[in-house]
């Protein structure tokens, strides 16, 4: 079930063909047709050479700001952790910046439920930064439950992208 | 309940209900009983008050949002005042008791409303069984006076519904209460959600915060006087006081982490709550004057959204200990108890049933628990017992989440989202499953919470 919904959510994101075998939507790593437009950040493929190393742009396009979760899950696979080590290795790249984890939930639970899962989800991210030797006190976590979806569907598809650990860079990135 | 169980409920909301006790002998009096299958309801007559002074037209308010109160309980049929044959009422005279049998009328209200020389108003009413013919004394009274200032009329006439729905169902009352909650406004992803009240009925609807920060979950202390939410000001989900009548905030303890999930202990001295730390939620409790915090749950799983026994001795809430989310039932003071279900632990699951079940929220009468439960795809407000078994499903929807009890334990509000994509609305029912009622707000609404009964 876990991954035929990571594999759904990956197949909202990603063109047809050669893209839909990834198990994991890691749109932001390669050049992607868009499918789901309410998304803001998955624009058309972006030339990597005006991409500013160190930038906001940098990390969101080049090294993936999203892990996603299984249904009522909080564990990270073997594709989260690629995720994750790229941006271990990014920020290990620019000590000086600062990020906060947002926890989210799809909307097919109940707020306080979801609240506290949102939380373990933000957490899960954290600490497996944290284990990659990315300093605790470079991050800050939130939860916010199903208060933020990504997407507004209401459908399998929408739900497993709103399941998700969102890595938001707040200070220190090159402009 | 069966889905066939709850459609065929819905079929008869279309007509409004419930039993009467008025079938009997004339000289049983006229009881109008909540929980009979025989869905018929009562017939009674409120006609407009007489009027001394120049205020007509807020006696005739007063008098509509009495009916309309009645009716909304399912349980009158407010009869049209152009059937009525008596013309000539007077508070202090018998009616004539043919004249309204002709049109089936079981209780007839009769009242007047004066002006008063300092200004304010008086409304004095008295209540007639009409089959047994005789006066039914209102806490040992023959009728009751209320006064207050004019632009107060509102709950003159919600008082006046309490006495009436109390003497002829036997239950407490609650028409003169309030509803906070969550009035949400702007597109899904980028939703501003506001704290909100307003009157039981829909009335007087008012905000309380801003929308700069998203607001959840608020409730109602047992003074009425302040509300327990969870805010995300300053980018930190907490759980914060607000008083309603000096409009503060006060953020409530000194917690490392998110709270969240605050519900008032029974007697308004502690704040049961949720942190969630390290990606661990457990419950504590927070004393109000000592500002100290007791931790109350000390598991690796989600434990969350506790509510507290009316005899404050036992605390209902969701766990996900068990595999998936599930209720359970703790001592307040964290003591073993003797699980219903076998043996002795600090926490009783109660229950078993498909699915999963979360928000429980015990009942002012102490013998059930509201939930929210999701199974198959679809969102369920239930009932069950503090022992885990008659579990009954009230209502079904899409989304039907947040269920909170009138202080009667008579009737649950929640909030629905009726089909996929379909915004949040308030919603009601009664106790037994029937008239399902929506509630209306000025926006989307969520997370509704119950007043207790104002002073």
């Amino acid at each position: 079930m876990q991954t035929f919904l990571k594999v759904t959510a990956a197949a909202a994101l990603l063109a047809t063909g050669a893209c839909a075998s990834q198990p994991k939507p890691v749109e932001e790593a390669k050049p992607a047709e868009v499918v789901v437009p309410q998304q803001p950040e998955v624009k058309p493929p972006v030339v990597e050479s005006s991409i500013q190393a160190g930038s906001l742009e940098d990390f969101r396009v080049n090294v993936g700001e999203r892990v996603y979760f299984g249904l009522d899950q909080s564990s990270l696979d073997s594709d989260d952790q690629d995720i994750l080590k790229r941006q271990a290795a990014w920020l290990s790249s620019y000590p000086t910046v600062r990020v906060l984890i947002a926890g989210n939930a799809d909307e097919r639970g109940t707020r306080e439920y979801n609240l506290a899962l949102g939380e373990q989800r933000a957490n899960a991210v954290k600490e497996y930064l944290v284990s990659l030797g990315v300093s605790a006190s470079r991050i800050d976590t939130v939860s916010y439950g199903k208060e933020r979806p990504v997407v507004a569907g209401s459908d399998e598809q929408s739900w497993a992208l709103n399941r998700n650990g969102w890595t938001q860079i707040v200070s220190g990135a090159t402009s | 309940m069966t889905q066939r169980t709850i459609n065929s409920i819905r079929h008869f909301l279309a007509v409004a209900l419930i039993a009467l006790g008025l079938a009997a002998p004339a000289s049983a009096q006229l009881r109008v009983r909540v929980d009979e299958g025989n869905f018929q309801p009562t017939p009674i007559a409120i006609p407009d008050f007489q009027v001394t002074g120049a205020n007509g037209d807020l006696a005739r308010q007063i008098v509509e949002v009495v009916r309309a109160d009645l009716a909304s309980t399912g349980l009158f049929d407010l009869q049209n005042p152009a059937s009525f044959i008596q013309r000539d009422l007077t508070i202090n005279a018998e009616p004539r008791f043919a004249d309204w049998k002709i049109i089936k009328t079981e209780g007839l209200v009769v009242g007047t409303f004066e002006d008063l020389p300092d200004g304010k108003v008086a409304v004095s009413f008295r209540l007639w069984d009409i089959y047994g013919g005789e006066l039914m004394r209102i806490n040992g009274e023959p009728g009751r006076r209320l006064t207050t200032t004019p632009e107060n009329w509102r709950r003159i006439a919600h008082k006046i519904s309490d006495s009436i729905y109390q003497r002829l169902t036997g239950e407490d009352p609650y028409f003169d209460t309030r509803i906070v909650y969550i009035a949400e406004t702007g597109p899904k992803t980028a939703r501003v959600k506001r704290l909100a009240i307003m009157d039981s009925d829909g009335a007087n609807q008012e905000y309380l915060t801003s929308g700069r920060s998203t607001v959840l979950t608020p409730r109602f202390s047992p003074s009425a006087q302040e509300i327990t939410y969870m805010s995300y000001e300053g980018g930190k989900p907490r759980v914060y006081l607000f008083n309603i009548e000096t409009g503060r905030q006060e953020l409530l303890g000194n917690f490392p982490g998110m709270t969240f999930a605050p519900r008032f202990s029974r007697d308004g001295q502690s704040v049961l709550l949720s942190q969630a730390q390290r990606g661990n939620t457990d419950i504590y409790i927070m004393n109000l004057r000592t500002r100290e915090s007791d931790r109350l749950t000390d598991h690796p799983s989600i434990d969350t959204s506790p509510s507290m026994s009316p005899d404050g001795k036992s605390i209902v809430f969701n766990s996900d200990r068990g595999g998936s989310p599930q209720l359970y039932i703790m001592n307040a003071d964290g003591s073993q108890r003797a699980c219903p279900s076998g043996g002795r632990d600090t926490a009783c699951r109660i229950t078993f049933g498909k699915g999963r079940y979360s928000t429980p929220v015990w009942s002012p009468r102490g013998d059930l628990i509201a939930f929210t439960k999701q199974e198959g795809g679809k969102f369920y407000i239930g009932v069950i017992g503090t022992d885990g078994k008659g579990e009954r499903l009230l209502t079904e929807a899409y989304l039907d989440e947040g269920p909170d009890w009138s202080p009667n334990g008579r009737v649950i509000v929640y909030f629905r989202e009726a089909r996929p994509g379909a915004s949040p609305q308030l919603w009601s029912v009664d106790l037994s499953g029937r008239n399902e009622r929506r509630m209306t707000t000025q926006t989307d609404a969520s997370d509704p919470a119950w007043s207790p009964l104002l002073q």
